[in-house]
């Protein structure tokens, strides 16, 4: 077996590939709820669709998205694996287990935690990504006055048979551009008027807070990263900032869309 | 006889390596709260072999918690309840009149059960002789400050070098991983200046004999430095995992 073979089929090679991929999909997280936050304006989604757009088709993106598909698959992978073999090194358990006497829950739980991470993106993906990829979204059209940008005319364009093409114009005779966008803020808000749907959006990210607030620090220590003056601030991050600030802002967007719904 | 407590316990009783084995239950009758948990197995089996029955095999030796032999899994913790002891430094004032306690083994596919409570921990030797060791001659006594090591490494490396041994790591942890003793074993040799010869060759022959055995992989839970009794700290995995990696990225040693 080759060098590089061989340390990724070792047991600290496989916690490297899991360490990496995992941190990787946490700066993904960073992104996208950064991104997402444009479904809080009050614009018809001219903001968000056109983020959507550039999202979707910016080359370097594309590529980095790709990078991140590759990653969810690897993580779930190499999570099994290890798992499998993990189960493998105990095959009689104890007849008395008691785990909270000597580690917290999200750790001894990230398995089950991951696997629900996993139908979550699953899900996600089939309702937004994949509609929006080859699902028939509706298009939007907006005319934005140049000379008065916060007034924008918003209208459903009919679905045809012929497609609209994604345009992003300025029109110097009427005096403003105009925007034609497949409108994923739509499918957004459709999604989440659902309240079941959204209680499974919570839950979700009930599960990812858990996942990170192990995950995030977890990580660093797989990569052997533990200077006392920097152990802190990791856990500081991985417990507030990503057990807590991303999951509760991600959970605050179909909250929103089911609160607006409803008044 | 005032202050003394009766338990009821039930053990894991197995013939040998491959018997199914089972739990039998066992009354320990007028068990004083100054006795040791290997001293009160010590009464249990004198009135099991007065009645002619098999005494309950475990493993002990030194019984001042040095050597790491003793390895009881009892009530759902290596060792017992009490924090950085082994079983034989485990006093029954720990618990309490009329209590069960389950006394099992340590479950792992590298620590086959030899008989009852006693296991094969073979595979930690193996993992020392694939490299954790120094093949030069380190000679008679130096003379003090003649190698010179800051303070903070020695005590460091000394640190590490507690570790006995016992398997209470892979016994906590919920992968049955040996990831503790062996990051213990690789650092007490990289932090001095001794180890540096053999230092990445050192990391991947012991993390390769560690993966041959079947151990688990870590997961970070903690459990392991929780349970030690030697209080091994969760730096040594850290710190294997950088020796590995370095080892296997920027380093141009291979193994033997």
């Amino acid at each position: 077996m080759g060098n590089f073979s061989n340390t990724f089929s070792s047991s600290l090679g496989k916690k490297l590939v899991m360490s990496l991929t995992g941190l990787f999909m946490c700066s993904f997280l960073v992104v996208h709820l950064v991104g997402n936050l444009q479904l809080f304006k009050h614009d018809g989604g001219l903001a968000f669709n056109t983020y959507a757009y550039f999202m979707t088709h910016f080359p370097p993106i594309k590529v980095v998205s790709y990078l991140l598909y590759t990653s969810i698959v690897l993580h779930a992978i190499y999570a099994l694996v290890l798992t499998m073999k993990n189960k493998k090194a105990r095959p009689i358990g104890y007849a008395v287990t008691n785990g909270k006497a000597n580690s917290p829950w999200t750790s001894r739980n990230m398995g089950i935690l991951g696997t629900v991470l996993l139908v979550f993106i699953i899900i996600h993906m089939n309702t937004f990504w994949a509609k929006y990829h080859w699902g028939g979204v509706p298009y939007k059209k907006y005319v934005i006055e140049l000379q008065n940008p916060e007034h924008v005319q918003v209208t459903d364009l009919p679905i045809s048979s012929v497609e609209p093409v994604h345009t992003d114009a300025v029109d110097l005779q009427s005096g403003s551009r105009v925007v034609i966008a497949k409108d994923l803020y739509l499918i957004v808000q459709n999604a989440f008027e659902s309240p079941l749907y959204v209680a499974f959006y919570v839950l979700a990210m009930a599960a990812l807070s858990f996942h990170l607030i192990h995950g995030f620090r977890s990580a660093f220590q797989t990569l052997g990263w533990d200077h006392k003056k920097y152990i802190p601030l990791i856990r500081f991050i991985g417990v507030w900032g990503f057990g807590l600030l991303i999951p509760i802002v991600f959970a605050a967007m179909p909250l929103f869309f089911l609160f607006k719904t409803f008044s | 006889m005032s202050g003394h407590m009766n338990l009821t316990l039930k053990v894991w009783r197995q013939k040998n390596e491959n018997d199914r084995g089972g739990f039998i239950t066992y009354k320990a009758t007028d068990i004083s709260p100054d006795m040791s948990f290997l001293e009160m197995l010590d009464v249990v089996n004198e009135s099991l072999v007065k009645r002619g029955e098999d005494p309950i095999y475990f493993d002990h030796d030194c019984r001042e918690g040095i050597c790491g032999m003793c390895s009881l899994y009892i009530n759902g913790r290596p060792h017992g309840p009490k924090r950085a002891i082994t079983t034989c430094q485990l006093h029954m004032r720990s618990f309490s009149d009329g209590e069960t306690i389950t006394i099992e083994p340590w479950r792992s596919a590298a620590f086959p059960v030899i008989k009852d409570l006693a296991t094969n921990r073979a595979a930690f030797e193996r993992i020392q002789q694939a490299g954790g060791f120094v093949s030069v001659g380190t000679g008679g006594v130096p003379d003090a400050n003649e190698i010179p090591i800051p303070k903070v490494i020695a005590d460091e490396a000394f640190n590490s070098a507690t570790c006995i041994g016992c398997g209470a790591c892979v016994a906590a942890c919920k992968n049955a991983s040996a990831m503790l003793f062996v990051s213990a074993k690789i650092s007490q040799l990289a932090l001095l200046p001794q180890g540096q010869q053999e230092r990445y060759q050192r990391a991947q022959a012991m993390v390769a004999q560690m993966d041959e055995e079947g151990f688990g992989n870590c997961t970070n839970t903690g459990a392991c430095e929780a349970e030690c009794p030697k209080e091994i700290s969760l730096t040594n995995i850290a710190r294997m995992n950088r020796e590995f990696f370095s080892a296997k990225f920027f380093k141009e040693e291979e193994i033997r």
